[in-house]
């Protein structure tokens, strides 16, 4: 067992394991984010509880984290290696003969995502840290001297989507994350070995995922835009 | 007759910097194979007082993996599931320009021309890829071992792979994947793998990083271009070997 990420095939795992860990993760926040379009009182409320209950907040959120930064670095481990393996390379290719633009292009994508996710971190989670934990406001409302203000989340959530610009790179980041899931969903259970009847009859929910999931992040990004 | 431009990586050596040289080359017949096409062009060059074109051929009939050439931007050409020495000029038009390069890999180094060394593929073949059988006298017939009739066919699938290195040369990452899952499939599907299973794809992987190919991403190109069509089924077997070998291990 010792050593198994040293080799090329324990360092697919990991990077697939991490892959379907933040595919759950991303069914999870998509489900939280689509209450604040039907309704905008649950939403609230679930994001109170995930923003303060603790097993969320001390323990899940850091594997999370851990998660997204190994899925990244790992990325652009196997990369520099993958590019070390051919350094001269041929003077014609004709690689859309033989695999998909979104299978050889898995960094591009992966880059336009984490960019996004830099985005996205500033956008609510630096700000949640701030409120919560440097000035110390676990309350969630609006106004915290008020507990008949309301919670916060919902209003926070349709300020962030006034900006069209904000908007606009939201939607191609997730067409772009699209693309990468498109390639990724199937490449992670091949990669843990999963290549049977069974897995090639996820192959249709997969492509459901990968595009079904960006496009109601999308959709809720619209939403709240032409809403507001 | 056909009238043609090729453009042939020429490489004096191993450490010669090599580079791409056009060659005009007429009447060429549309029935002809592509290595009988290189043949032509290579008395040419010798009638010229030319060094002729350095490229591997052993069998001409898709059997024994030696032929080796990226051709236009494909290994062993436009057509599907043959080698190189398979591929016939009908696959080409008259005026056609044809990139003819070799196999690009730090595991296959340029030893000529068009010649790539794949003795890495040896050495992973044989940190692993075999059986340990009696051979005193005693040896038990193979066949007296009853085989799932869908195992044997999938060992026999696996075993076709000629170690040609079309998946390493058509891999963006240059990862030798396929040809050592096939390799450790065909002996992880019968019985008589069974007994050195865990150190087989422990010492064939082990060996296959050592030689410094690339990481599978899964894009599946090894699969498209292999000229006898191995499967990616091959890989996640691998893989499920590998881990529960490490397990074990």
């Amino acid at each position: 067992m010792s050593g198994i990420l040293n080799s090329s095939i324990g360092r697919k795992f990991a990077m697939a394991l991490s892959a379907l860990f933040l595919m759950v993760f991303l069914l999870q926040h998509f489900s939280i984010n689509i209450l604040s379009v039907f309704s905008p009182d649950t939403f609230n409320e679930v994001s109170h509880f995930m923003g303060t209950f603790w097993v969320v907040q001390y323990l899940l959120q850091p594997v999370l984290i851990f998660g997204v930064v190994f899925h990244f670095v790992m990325g652009f481990v196997l990369e520099y290696q993958n590019n070390k393996a051919r350094k001269v390379g041929y003077a014609k290719t004709s690689r859309a003969a033989n695999s998909t633009w979104m299978s050889r292009n898995m960094l591009l994508t992966g880059l336009v995502v984490l960019a996004f996710l830099a985005l996205h971190m500033y956008d609510f989670w630096v700000h949640e840290m701030q409120v919560k934990y440097i000035q110390g406001d676990m309350s969630g409302l609006i106004n915290p001297d008020n507990a008949e203000s309301g919670f916060r989340y919902y209003e926070e959530l349709r300020e962030k989507f006034v900006d069209p610009i904000r908007v606009g790179f939201y939607a191609v980041s997730f067409v772009l994350l699209a693309l990468h899931l498109l390639h990724g969903f199937n490449s992670a259970f091949q990669s843990v070995g999963a290549n049977n009847k069974y897995v090639k009859g996820l192959k249709g929910f997969s492509k459901v995922y990968a595009i079904g999931i960006p496009v109601g992040f999308i959709f809720i990004a619209l939403f709240h835009h032409f809403t507001h | 007759m056909m009238n043609l431009t090729l453009k042939i990586w020429r490489q004096k050596n191993a450490s010669d910097k090599g580079k791409m040289v056009d060659y005009p080359l007429s009447g060429i017949s549309p029935d002809m194979s592509f290595l009988e096409m290189l043949d032509v062009l290579n008395q040419e060059l010798i009638g010229k007082g030319e060094e002729p074109v350095a490229f591997d051929h052993d069998c001409r009939e898709g059997i024994c993996g030696t032929c080796s050439l990226y051709i236009n931007g494909r290994a062993h050409g436009p057509a599907t599931k043959i080698t190189a020495c398979q591929l016939h000029m009908r696959s080409f038009k008259d005026g056609d320009t044809i990139y003819i390069e070799p196999w690009r890999a730090e595991a296959f180094p340029v030893v000529k021309d068009l010649i790539v060394d794949r003795s890495s593929f040896d050495r992973i073949q044989q940190a692993g890829g075999f059986i340990s059988v009696n051979t005193s006298g005693n040896t038990q017939d193979a066949n007296a071992i009853p085989i799932e009739k869908e195992n044997a066919d999938k060992a026999f699938d696996a075993a076709t792979c000629i170690g040609c290195g079309a998946c390493v040369a058509s891999c963006k990452n240059s990862s030798a994947m396929l040809f050592v899952s096939a390799k450790v499939s065909q002996f992880a599907l019968l019985p008589q793998g069974q007994v050195e299973a865990t150190d087989r794809v422990l010492n064939m992987v082990k060996q296959m990083d050592e030689e410094g190919f690339g990481n599978c991403t899964n894009t599946g190109a090894c699969e498209v271009e292999c000229p006898k069509g191995i499967s990616l089924e091959n890989i996640a077997r691998m893989n499920r070997e590998y881990l529960s070998a490490s397990l074990k291990g």
